[in-house]
């Protein structure tokens, strides 16, 4: 704070403080025209479809939130978030911690293969992806047949943040319990997993959006009631195409949970991610 | 005034402490003598897990979209109908596919020429020192959040013809919306999926970009000041170019989500209206799972793999090397 406030110059005048507000409503408009249009009628929305709600009509959400499928598609959601989320970052600090920490002659190589993981574009293996989780492994339509494929395309970024911040972890700590005769598994679970708890919730946080977004392996492997919500909402708005307020409000609920998560967590994820930059 | 010298200089100092300290790690945590199996195995339980994965999830698929590039194969039997190169010349001489390379160029080119400089002017504006500068800084990236699927849902709703908002704002400043509206219009439909896009997307670099700017050293910033530069001459001279690593990354980052685009595609338009939008995902999935030409999609997959790879590659080789070798 205290170097900010020696920043004399580039303070607010009126023109940037518009130039904000443009900014603002052009982001902003679309979730505010979903969130308030759940709060109208279909009447309401095609008489004038920017309109404010007038009266304000509840039914489209209790509807959404009465609606047995939409808390499956939510629990489905949750459960793959989570199971893509402890196993990506799970395995990536594991493999991170010795591509940090120890020396030996294939660290470079082996962090490579994770970078080179980075270009592997998720489109590119879909199909044979598809083809192995549905009939190899037979997880088609099943929690772990989305969580796992996910965690490993989401590994790849998770080790390329992770590596850094574990460098620059004081060793000091790491050697006092090593001469106090900890074993190197120890001091990996008892000092450097605890002692980088930021980095992982940043890493965590982007595979547990990632995966609570992801729409295209989800499309190919889940089917009724095993769908997500992203699934959810685009079948909904395709099938209720007529219930404009009601699709509304269905999408509206469904942005939330990843909302929520990130509002709560924004600050850890955006020095992450300036940790993973400078790189 | 050499503000521009003095950027280049201090650049690399933070990687150099880098170095140095890892060097110095090395002359005391190195191996100990008698435990250099004993360390091979530490490194080999520790890294199996996310080896396994990547291996079973990612390498297998991809070898195996390259294999049934070669063959005729529908998806089900054995694959034994060996085709050569025949795949690969149905795909590269289908329209419809060498359109949706071209589509997805079209996005590569227009996100870097639109979405850096808007990327690099919202974060230098919210860099200001102007009062809500964490809830801005909130608020822009608030779209990168919402699932492309659901804010695709929305852009939907917003573009239909006739009802939609977008069309009633057009309408109210006295212009006529296109009659099959924004989606429907195969000449508009590719823009306007590239405005919605940008409205996804940019969150990313400005949140990028801010982070960036956050390790510009601030007595930068003041010797520049009392040396009377402008607010305009200190962001081109010393904030722009130290960002430039950043900036290289975000390009990065940018050309390959472009390269892959599926999801809003789907939703919005499937590829249409007459294939305006398809890119190669959605022609590889169309072709895979929606026909039946396993084939045909094995080699779509391994032609857009080539492309990513080769422009990741060059771009590594001629854009990116300089700030991995300051990195290391």
């Amino acid at each position: 704070m205290s170097r900010q406030k020696m920043r004399t110059f580039g303070g607010g005048g009126p023109l940037v403080y518009a130039l904000a507000a443009v900014v603002v409503a052009l982001t902003l408009g679309p979730v505010l025209y979903g969130a308030l249009g759940g709060f109208r009628s279909n009447e309401q929305l095609a008489r004038d479809p920017a309109g404010l709600p007038d009266p304000w009509v509840t039914s489209n959400y209790t509807n959404v939130l009465s609606n047995e499928a939409f808390w499956r598609y939510a629990l489905n959601s949750s459960v793959i978030a989570v199971v893509t989320t402890v196993i990506a970052v799970l395995a990536g600090v594991m493999a991170a911690y010795p591509l940090a920490r120890y020396q030996f002659k294939l660290r470079e190589p082996l962090f490579m293969v994770f970078v080179l993981g980075l270009l592997f574009p998720a489109a590119v293996a879909i199909i044979p992806l598809f083809i192995l989780v549905t009939r190899n492994l037979e997880l088609g339509n099943s929690w772990w047949g989305v969580a796992l494929p996910q965690a490993a395309f989401a590994l790849p970024i998770t080790v390329v943040i992770l590596r850094p911040f574990l460098m620059a972890l004081p060793k000091e700590l790491e050697e006092a319990a090593m001469i106090d005769g900890a074993s190197r598994v120890g001091v990996f679970w008892r000092i450097a997993l605890p002692l980088s708890t930021p980095g992982l919730i940043t890493v965590g946080v982007l595979a547990f959006v990632g995966s609570w977004n992801a729409y295209l392996l989800p499309l190919l492997l889940l089917r009724e009631d095993m769908r997500t919500l992203p699934l959810g909402v685009a079948d909904y708005s395709t099938e209720h195409s007529a219930d404009t307020a009601g699709v509304l409000a269905f999408t509206s609920l469904a942005m939330i949970p990843a909302l929520i998560l990130f509002l709560a967590l924004q600050k850890r994820i955006v020095n992450g991610l300036q940790g993973a930059v400078k790189g | 005034m050499t503000p521009e010298r003095g950027a280049t200089a201090v650049a690399p100092v933070p990687s150099e402490t880098v170095t140095r300290r890892e060097s110095t790690s090395r002359r005391v945590t190195g191996p100990r003598p008698g435990t250099g199996w004993r360390q091979r195995l530490e490194i080999v339980v520790f890294v199996t897990p996310a080896l396994a994965l990547m291996a079973t999830f990612v390498l297998w698929p991809v070898i195996s979209a390259a294999r049934m590039s070669f063959y005729s194969w529908r998806g089900f039997g054995p694959m034994d109908k060996f085709v050569g190169w025949r795949n690969y010349e149905l795909v590269l001489g289908d329209d419809v596919f060498t359109g949706a390379v071209m589509h997805n160029f079209i996005i590569v080119f227009a996100s870097l020429a639109v979405q850096l400089p808007l990327g690099l002017g919202i974060a230098l504006l919210l860099n200001r020192k102007i009062r809500f500068r964490g809830l801005l800084r909130t608020i822009v990236f608030v779209p990168y959040v919402v699932a492309e699927v659901i804010a695709g849902v929305v852009w939907f709703q917003l573009l239909q013809p006739e009802y939609g908002v977008i069309d009633g704002l057009i309408k109210a400043v006295g212009l006529t919306p296109p009659e099959q509206g924004f989606l429907g219009t195969p000449d508009l439909t590719l823009a306007t999926l590239f405005v919605v896009l940008t409205w996804k997307y940019l969150g990313m670099a400005v949140l990028l970009f801010m982070a960036g700017l956050q390790s510009v050293p601030d007595d930068l910033y003041e010797a520049a000041q009392i040396d009377g530069a402008s607010w305009w001459q200190v962001q081109r001279r010393i904030a722009i170019p130290m960002l430039g690593p950043t900036i290289r990354t975000w390009m990065f980052l940018s050309m390959i989500g472009s390269l892959q685009l599926f999801d809003m595609v789907w939703v919005l338009t499937h590829g249409g209206p007459a294939n305006a939008t398809t890119t190669m995902a959605t022609y590889l999935i169309n072709q895979g799972t929606g026909r039946g030409n396993y084939g045909i999609a094995g080699a779509a997959s391994v032609i857009l793999f080539v492309i990513a790879f080769v422009m990741a590659l060059v771009y590594q080789v001629f854009v990116l090397r300089r700030d991995t070798k300051e990195a290391r």
